[in-house]
């Protein structure tokens, strides 16, 4: 965490750009201004006056001051946390099942057909970048049909309440989530087919066969989990990196989430949220890092230790 | 016990049987025109070189060959009288969960599932309808009849928490599970240590007596068939090139190669210890 703050906090020193001018905008700044926004931020002390404070600062759980929001960065990250959270989760939630059914429909099929079928169309859904598919998805179900809201996360004016409430919330979640989960679903199904595959040439198959298991017994006993494992490592490890945000989705779908908020940062030159939310997203990889190995306890009898 | 003075349906009849499979680009003519028979509780080996195909007709005459291997797979199989061939998949599955036939593979390890306990894994063999408590029950049975002392422990545990010679009991204890008729044994005993190999032919021994089984052991180690086995095939590249009993083998083979395999395995063959029968988890 402490090389991901240092790596960050140096390449922004590389980057062009003046925070003070992105503050005023396009007009020019008067030098007095200028001279008291730079000592109030600290803005023209030494490189590592600054990192050092930036560390003391963080030994006391204060990530630094947004001077573009003027308010404190982790209250900004904590905000847009929960609503990155759970577009995230819908994503993963609708797309790994998607996505494993994919898989083993796929890797399992007799027909060479199906496999062909299914093989290509991941293949054209990932690499079908997400915000053009975002938007086509904005232009048929939401500007052509009407079904769904064009974007944000809640309607300006609301008197809803209870179920109500929930309800009109979820409508503006379905086309962000789902354009998320066509993209995980994709990966997964890649990963799965792969998987399935190398499962089912195991020698335990053949002993699963051997006791008269019919072969969707053998899928849903002994390939399904065997194959999750890797996953279950791989998808771990995405969504401790989907907390940054979909940039691009949250973008097109102008979801206020973490991406937006990184986004919103650099171009206002905001540097301490860019540092910020770059920490954030490396502490909830790393939280997610050890939730995978837990899990695959779990999952993988062989794994455990002292056996 | 003679051959051909019994009126009723040979267990297991095999005509002309040709396997090719496909490996690549190549085709690999792996048994080429085999003819063989067993009869109902009788001790059969099949003896020859790696790659003579021993293996490939063991599993075609169970009918567990990859069909995406397959290039050619005719001739009859006649189990019973009948040909499983060309048998439906639900019917052949009826016939091995009724404990037709059922096999003992080479490798322990690999053929046991890695993420489920022992245990979970012979019940599932086991023929369907029984109770929780009653097919708990007959899986700790199978372990202390395939010679586990202590089966509670090792029903217990996955299959990499055993030894070499444990997994492959519980394997044996696995193909038994639905009290089949013919046990094929592929290699019952070349992945373990010597002193674990023959305790593990004593059992496969016992328990062919026991059950009046057909057990047929398919193996190139020509000394572990003179301990166990009253006839024997033997194959090279693909054919069946001498067949007779035990003795009449040993003391004249017809072909030079079996020849030749008596002479190697004389020549190097391992004292025969009276084996202890059984393991503990140590």
């Amino acid at each position: 965490m402490i090389v991901v703050v240092l790596l960050v906090f140096g390449m922004l020193q590389l980057t062009p750009g003046d925070p003070v001018q992105a503050m005023v905008g396009q007009y020019p700044v008067p030098a007095e201004f200028r001279e008291a926004i730079e000592r109030h931020y600290h803005l023209n002390d030494p490189f590592l006056s600054r990192l050092w404070q930036y560390f003391a600062n963080l030994a006391h759980g204060d990530l630094g001051f947004s001077f573009q929001m003027q308010r404190p960065v982790l209250d900004l990250i904590l905000e847009r946390a929960p609503r990155t959270l759970i577009l995230a989760a819908s994503g993963f939630l609708l797309g790994i099942p998607i996505g494993m059914a994919v898989g083993v429909l796929s890797a399992t099929s007799q027909n060479r057909h199906v496999d062909r079928f299914w093989t290509t169309t991941t293949l054209v859904a990932y690499a079908v970048p997400g915000f053009w598919l975002g938007q086509l998805l904005v232009i048929f179900f939401a500007m052509q049909l009407g079904w769904f809201p064009t974007q944000g996360m809640a309607p300006l004016v609301s008197r809803a309440s209870g179920i109500g409430w929930l309800l009109e919330r979820a409508r503006y979640l379905v086309l962000p989530a789902v354009t998320y989960a066509i993209y995980e679903a994709t990966r997964v199904a890649r990963l799965m087919r792969a998987n399935v595959i190398e499962t089912l040439g195991q020698g335990y198959i053949v002993t699963a066969r051997a006791k008269g298991l019919s072969r969707a017994a053998v899928i849903r006993r002994h390939v399904l989990r065997n194959s999750s494992l890797p996953v279950v490592t791989i998808m771990g490890y995405a969504f401790g990196v989907a907390m940054g945000g979909a940039v691009l989705i949250e973008t097109v779908f102008s979801w206020p989430g973490v991406g937006l908020l990184l986004i919103e940062a650099i171009r206002a030159r905001d540097n301490q949220v860019v540092v910020g939310v770059v920490l954030f997203v490396s502490f909830a990889v790393i939280l997610m890092n050890l939730m995978v190995d837990l899990l695959y306890c779990a999952l993988d009898p062989r794994i455990r230790t002292g056996t | 016990m003679t051959l051909g003075d019994r009126p009723a349906a040979k267990l297991l009849e095999i005509k002309n049987l040709i396997v090719h499979l496909r490996v690549g680009e190549r085709t690999l003519r792996a048994v080429d025109g085999v003819d063989l028979v067993i009869e109902r509780g009788e001790c059969v080996s099949i003896v020859g070189e790696s790659g003579s195909g021993k293996t490939t007709l063991a599993r075609a005459m169970l009918r567990l060959l990859p069909p995406v291997e397959l290039a050619e797979f005719t001739g009859e199989v006649l189990f019973d009288g009948q040909d499983i061939r060309m048998l439906p998949d639900g019917l052949l599955q009826k016939m091995r969960r009724a404990g037709t036939f059922s096999m003992v593979f080479q490798d322990p390890l690999g053929y046991l599932n890695p993420t489920q306990r022992v245990g979970a894994q012979i019940a599932e063999a086991l023929p369907p309808g029984l109770s929780i408590s009653a097919s708990r029950q007959r899986t700790l049975d199978l372990l202390r009849e395939v010679g586990l002392r202590d089966a509670e422990l090792v029903a217990r545990r996955y299959p990499h928490e055993l030894s070499g010679g444990m997994r492959q009991r519980a394997l044996i204890a696995l193909a038994l599970a639905p009290s089949p008729a013919l046990l094929v044994a592929d290699e019952p005993t070349t992945s373990l240590d010597a002193t674990v190999q023959l305790q593990v032919l004593e059992t496969l021994r016992r328990l062919h007596r026991q059950r009046d089984m057909a057990l047929v052991v398919i193996t190139h180690d020509l000394g572990l068939v003179a301990e166990l086995c009253d006839r024997v095939y033997v194959m090279r590249a693909g054919k069946v090139v001498e067949s007779a009993d035990v003795f009449t083998l040993f003391e004249s083979p017809k072909h030079p190669y079996t020849a030749r395999l008596i002479e190697l395995c004389t020549r190097g063959a391992p004292p025969v210890a009276a084996a202890a029968d059984g393991e503990a988890v140590s």
